[in-house]
């Protein structure tokens, strides 16, 4: 591929998910007017949800999901011999996401009350990286389409790929939000990775940080501003376990 | 034609989820057929528990990537239902508009992503991109609308922002309200081009009688809560949804299965054409027409000529909702409420069919008990006995391995499952 007197390889990628709503996969069918040049940039060698040819001379895997059967290691890891680069991609494989909520409750009480009488297999959720190395981490819940573009276009030419290091905050006072904390509201926009254009604040609901931690955050001056607008630990407890993606910064 | 021979398809492409079609044929006889969902559960109704109403909406659109607005209106309704809040009109007609965004980009997805491959024998839709560049062209431009109408509505295409228990918390502005009334009227004659190639194509010919469920409410084709009908005559509340669904469990599917009045039945879009055909836009029953398309019709492939007649419905239908809500006072969008203990069911038309949230809140308003039932859990007993049905007539008509398995994998992805979703 030519551009601007420059030779390109198309990326050689495949896309694999697992335990997951597989929506951050759609988003890469997702803004449609620039996604046909989008997808000149790839070569997509393997993608079951759309496709039935599948190949497995892949150089980039993105992973989507979380793990949480012993078929999906075998899976995964078998992913992992062939991709050059392995992307977690999307919230659920980056911090295992969502799914975490299900490791507060016993295995065995879940299974029984869900599937009554059925053997089931299911065990605690992991993130990607508790299972294979992983190269890249893109994360959101759903994944942030323009990132991925941004991102797909620094792979093909080589250059060093980045994710903002600032929090959601910036991007939301940026675009001159009334900030959540003045309404009265626990948002985690100080704290969260940007890279979302402040999307849930700008539609007026807290961030739940699904981003995970913004680099050099200080957590102890996030928890003090929580303390001294007099809002309720359990909600701040139940935001930073939404998308597991504060583990280990926050004891309750 | 004796023979012999084992379809085992292992990871269905071009579906939603992860899931198995096995066909068994020996000496010329069909011994088995099975459709088989491997998807790891999730658990979404332990997560749930313990959780405050007002973040529900939240968690449980994550069930699903297409259907995210359908899963968050459920929850919503179904917690509205349970403390009593009435959210403002401007609101509801926002939630309306958001669910039509959400259908037309699901059949969107479906018709020219996973569908039509079936019928320009491609793999998938990207050599389509060269070899039928108007009609994906079409399609993307459909899609784009459907996304763009969720956006304008929820904040954002998947996963919404602004669907909040007791109305919503951002009101679309009037500005975009105006684009995307042009937008719409820019794209209908992307429905044109995609009506022309579905005309052109041989649905293949195939029927078993059963039994259609949807919602109804009598004055405009079905979308956010209502009666739950089927056309073998049932007619129930929508808190009844149990008695609607009798959900059973197969050793080999970890999605469940579900009957009414026969050993199976049908949710879908092909279900909400049978019991409300007559709700449907006049130009959306003009292109019925066009097809020789009429309720109560028992072709499952004809879920896919269904789900483009709700396409120029949809069209329609946003149009007159977006003039309303020009004429709304657009400041009143949300009620204050206190938790309160209660249980009911929200019931919605999510894109493949009719969505049950059951949820019982305690008196601080966290949830105490969750019940999802999908509608792709709802067609799976369908699917199943389908399978049976159109390998039997292929094996009648003599046709050869290659044939069947083509036909089988189209009948599965003209049901559009969403397995991710049916095993939450």
């Amino acid at each position: 591929m030519m551009h601007k007197g420059t030779t390109f390889e198309k990326l050689k990628i495949a896309s694999f998910d697992f335990t997951c709503c597989e929506g951050c996969q759609l988003q890469l069918a997702n803004r449609e007017s620039t996604l046909t040049d989008f997808l000149d940039l790839l070569d997509i060698r393997n993608f079951r949800e759309i496709s039935s040819e599948q190949h497995n001379d892949y150089d980039i895997a993105l992973i989507e999901g979380s793990i949480s059967r012993p078929d999906e290691v075998e899976r995964l890891q078998a992913i992992r011999r062939q991709a050059k680069t392995l992307v977690a991609f999307g919230t659920c494989a980056c911090f295992g996401g969502v799914n975490s909520l299900k490791n507060r409750f016993s295995l065995n009480e879940l299974a029984v009350e869900v599937y009554p009488g059925m053997e089931v297999e299911t065990g605690l959720v992991k993130k990607i990286s508790e299972v294979v190395k992983v190269d890249l981490s893109i994360p959101g819940c759903p994944v942030n389409k323009e990132e991925v573009e941004r991102i797909v276009v620094s792979l093909v030419t080589g250059s060093q790929v980045t994710l903002p290091k600032y929090p959601v905050c910036i991007e939301c006072k940026a675009q001159i939000n009334t900030c959540l904390f003045d309404l009265g509201e626990i948002c985690l926009g100080p704290i969260t990775r940007a890279g979302c254009n402040a999307v849930c604040t700008t539609g007026k609901t807290p961030c739940l940080g699904c981003r995970g931690p913004a680099e050099e955050i200080n957590m102890a001056a996030f928890l003090e501003l929580v303390k001294e607008r007099g809002l309720s630990e359990n909600d701040l407890r139940e935001k930073l376990a939404f998308y597991n993606a504060f583990e280990g910064l926050y004891q309750p | 034609m004796k023979h012999d021979f084992a379809l085992n398809i292992h990871h269905l492409p071009r579906v939603e989820g992860h899931a198995d079609i096995k066909i068994t044929v020996r000496n010329g006889k069909l011994v088995d057929a099975r459709w088989a969902i491997v998807e790891t559960p999730r658990f979404f109704e332990i997560m749930v528990k313990g959780m405050s109403a007002e973040r529900v909406p939240f968690l449980t659109s994550r069930i699903c990537g297409i259907c995210s607005i359908s899963h968050a209106l459920a929850s919503i309704r179904a917690i509205e239902r349970a403390m009593s809040i009435e959210p403002p009109a401007a609101a509801e007609k926002t939630r309306l508009l958001a669910m039509q965004g959400e259908t037309l980009q699901s059949h969107a997805l479906h018709l020219f992503f996973l569908v039509a491959p079936d019928f320009t024998g491609t793999g998938s839709v990207l050599p389509m991109i060269h070899s039928h560049p108007d009609l994906v062209r079409a399609g993307l431009q459909l899609k784009e609308l459907g996304n763009e109408i969720s956006s304008v509505t929820t904040g954002r295409c998947t996963h919404p922002v602004s669907l909040v228990v007791g109305g919503v918390s951002k009101a679309p502005e009037k500005e975009q309200l105006l684009k995307l009334r042009a937008m719409i009227l820019e794209r209908k004659p992307a429905l044109d081009t995609a009506c022309s190639f579905f005309q052109s194509l041989a649905i293949p010919d195939f029927k078993r009688e059963t039994e259609f469920i949807s919602l109804f409410n009598g004055s405009s084709y079905p979308s956010i809560g209502g009666r739950l009908i089927s056309t073998d005559g049932v007619n129930r509340d929508e808190n009844d949804y149990l008695s609607m669904t009798n959900e059973y469990t197969r050793d080999y599917s970890t999605s469940k299965f579900t009957k009414l009045s026969r050993e199976s039945s049908v949710a879908g879009a092909l279900a909400r054409f049978n019991n409300n055909y007559l709700l449907l836009h006049p130009k959306a029953k003009e292109m019925a027409a066009s097809f020789g398309f009429q309720p109560v019709c028992h072709n499952p492939f004809m879920n896919n000529i269904a789900q483009l007649v709700e396409s120029l419905h949809i069209l329609e239908d946003a149009e007159e909702l977006i003039n309303s809500l020009l004429d709304m006072d657009l400041r009143n969008i949300k009620t204050t409420y206190t938790t309160k203990a209660g249980s009911a069911t929200g019931a919605v038309e999510a894109p493949r069919g009719i969505l049950y949230h059951h949820i019982e809140t305690d008196a601080a308003g966290k949830v105490v008990k969750a019940n999802c039932i999908i509608p792709t859990t709802q067609n799976n007993g369908n699917i199943h006995n389908d399978l049976w049905a159109i390998t039997e007539q292929a094996l009648r008509e003599g046709k050869n391995d290659r044939e069947i398995e083509k036909l089988c994998e189209m009948l599965v992805r003209s049901y559009d499952p969403c397995i991710s979703c049916s095993v939450h």
